[in-house]
């Protein structure tokens, strides 16, 4: 584990990135669809999509968990529990049936965007409760005093002086959450309920479902886009643990033998 | 005793009540934020399935679905009537199966849900726990190292794959276990009979194999962690040069310690675990919650789906408040206070 953290196999941003404006070839290297589709070429679009859908997310959930989290952590009291009511309620609410419930109403209106839009507004609460107790202890350390009793007011405090320290966990969560909306984006597209016209690993698994793919013994149709999707997460999964090892300092003194 | 509910049970109930509130707000604003009138949809459906009704016909049904959404009256109205309706737990009739109630649909098709859902929650937490504070505690054993391995892995896809693949290679490729159901088509249900019970069974090992493999590797990647920094506390360091047996230092030192923050972790990742159950049945077609929930996005059955979200909301919480209400029994500390 410890030379995987370092060097892990996958670079998501440029893997399947590269080649998708390649027209495609005569080989079919994972076969093809019966809707007459090259596999290979389809998926990387695929997961071109299903990357967009991750970052849009993360970014809007980064903002909100952000947000939440330092007020929650600065502001404390009253303000603090509410805010932490609300987001224990978020943590632990079935997500799945409600955004089933959402993605069903809102079928007719569904892309890509609206996806990731609304997988944001669902996906920072636990984040922001990481965010909350690392402010609670800057706000115990002797330079936040010296910030306060020389005037500086508190939004700035938050921005200046407590942001830098919070970055690195978002950072490290933002893989996590990456993970975590592209694997609700795959769900809900198996389910039927996001824009199946768009290519991403969810619809290449739905079609190939709607075919009957595996009675009509076209297994490579499902076994494909299972598989980059298993890589692919994987891939993003030990690059988020060895991330998480590198900031935490215990870790890295340990890795070069401290 | 005073002090212990002031402290502890009564913000645990007040959580409970606002979570169920949030959630149950929730289901009850989205829709009406939705851009599409789920009456006007549902009437202009019946009327391209074409049945031939006369306008009369139609204001009629019109009428009878805005009572049924509770769409009649102000917002405000709305939503006390909402509640009092889900008071006397009447989620209205199902529109894919009409007249049949929704609550008792849900109501079949739960027990399903639950006998699969809640024994591999239990066999993979504890199972997940144990071994991942084995290996910490062990980290040169090579067989654990293997298992942390797979368990990262499985940990890491979403759970819809791992079904996915556990049912491609476990009957596809080797046909040792039967593709769906809970049973064969054609049979009826039949809890006295011990053939119907084990073919019952046979037919649950792959969905549970999924659900515990998947947890299993949750549990074991936290606990591994959890237990990485306990080792280094100093009251385990003493009990190591006090010569204690090593076995016991693990059980009564560090599964102890640890076991806390992993109960809470539990009921932290509930509501993820019930979607993945759900997900789970939908890939291996057993007749749970998660298929019912299907079967209703295919038929547009507005009122199953709300009623589904609704019963998934108050199930979940309540397990967290007992989970919570659990905790004392393992923490003197919240006991003694």
């Amino acid at each position: 584990m410890i030379f995987l953290s370092y060097d892990s196999p996958y670079d998501p941003s440029k893997s399947f990135v590269v080649p998708w404006d390649l027209p495609p070839s005569w080989e079919h290297p994972f076969g093809t669809t019966s809707r007459g589709q090259d596999l290979f070429w389809w998926l990387t679009f695929a997961v071109r999509n299903s990357l967009y859908v991750g970052v849009v997310t993360a970014i809007i959930s980064r903002v909100i968990s952000i947000l939440v989290g330092l007020t929650a952590g600065y502001r404390g009291g009253w303000i603090d529990r509410v805010l932490m009511a609300i987001s224990d309620t978020f943590v632990v609410l079935p997500l799945l049936p409600i955004l089933i419930l959402l993605s069903f109403l809102l079928r007719e209106s569904m892309n890509l965007l609206n996806l990731a839009i609304i997988l944001g507004l669902f996906g920072w609460s636990f984040d922001a409760r990481l965010i909350r107790s690392q402010v609670l202890s800057l706000r115990e350390r002797s330079f936040t005093r010296t910030a306060v009793y020389s005037g500086t007011n508190s939004f700035w405090i938050t921005i200046h002086e407590h942001l830098p320290f919070v970055l690195p966990i978002v950072f490290a969560t933002t893989l996590n959450n990456l993970l975590w909306s592209m694997g609700m984006e795959v769900t809900l597209s198996v389910l039927g309920l996001s824009d199946l016209s768009t290519p991403t690993l969810g619809t290449a698994l739905f079609w190939a479902n709607q075919h009957g793919a595996l009675v009509a013994g076209v297994w490579w149709w499902i076994t494909a886009p299972a598989l980059v999707t298993a890589v692919l997460f994987l891939g993003l999964y030990l690059l988020f643990t060895s991330i998480n090892e590198y900031i935490d300092p215990r870790t890295r003194l340990r890795l070069i033998g401290g | 005793m005073r002090k212990f509910v002031l402290r502890y049970l009564i913000p645990r109930i007040i959580q409970y009540l606002t979570l169920i509130f949030v959630g149950i707000t929730l289901t009850y604003i989205i829709p009406r934020l939705a851009p599409t009138n789920p009456v006007e949809a549902q009437v202009s459906m019946m009327i391209a399935r074409g049945s031939s009704l006369d306008p009369d016909a139609i204001e009629a049904m019109r009428a009878a679905l805005t009572e049924l959404y509770g769409l009649s009256g102000s917002p405000v109205e709305q939503y006390f009537a909402f509640w009092s309706r889900l008071f006397r737990g009447d989620l209205g009739p199902s529109l894919g199966n009409f007249p049949t109630p929704v609550s008792e649909m849900i109501g079949q098709a739960l027990p399903y849900t639950l006998r699969l859902l809640i024994p591999a929650l239990i066999i993979s937490w504890i199972f997940g726990n144990f071994f991942g504070a084995l290996s910490s505690y062990y980290p040169e054993n090579k067989a654990l190292n293997v298992v942390e391995v797979l368990g990262q892995v499985v940990r890491s896809i979403p759970y819809y794959i791992v079904a996915i693949v556990l049912l491609v290679v476990f009957s596809y490729f080797i046909p040792i276990f039967p593709f769906s159901g809970a049973y064969p088509i054609g049979t009826r249900p039949d809890w006295s009979s011990l053939d119907f019970i084990l073919t019952y069974l046979e037919h649950s090992v792959l969905p549970a194999a999924t659900l515990i493999l998947v947890g299993f590797g949750g549990w074991f990647v936290g606990m591994k962690s959890l237990t990485s920094n306990i080792i280094s506390e100093d009251y385990v360091v003493y009990a190591e040069i006090v010569g204690l047996k090593k076995r016991n230092i693990l059980v009564q030192y560090i599964m102890r310690t640890a076991m806390l923050p992993q109960l809470t972790a539990l009921a932290m990742s509930l509501g993820t675990v019930f979607s993945g159950a759900l997900i789970m049945e939908v890939v291996f077609g057993y007749p749970g919650v998660g298929s019912l929930a299907i079967r209703a996005v295919y038929s547009n059955d507005y009122s199953m789906i709300m009623g589904i979200t609704i019963y998934s909301i108050i199930g979940v919480a309540t397990a967290v408040f007992l989970i919570d209400l659990l905790y004392p029994l393992f923490d003197p500390r919240v006991r003694y206070q």
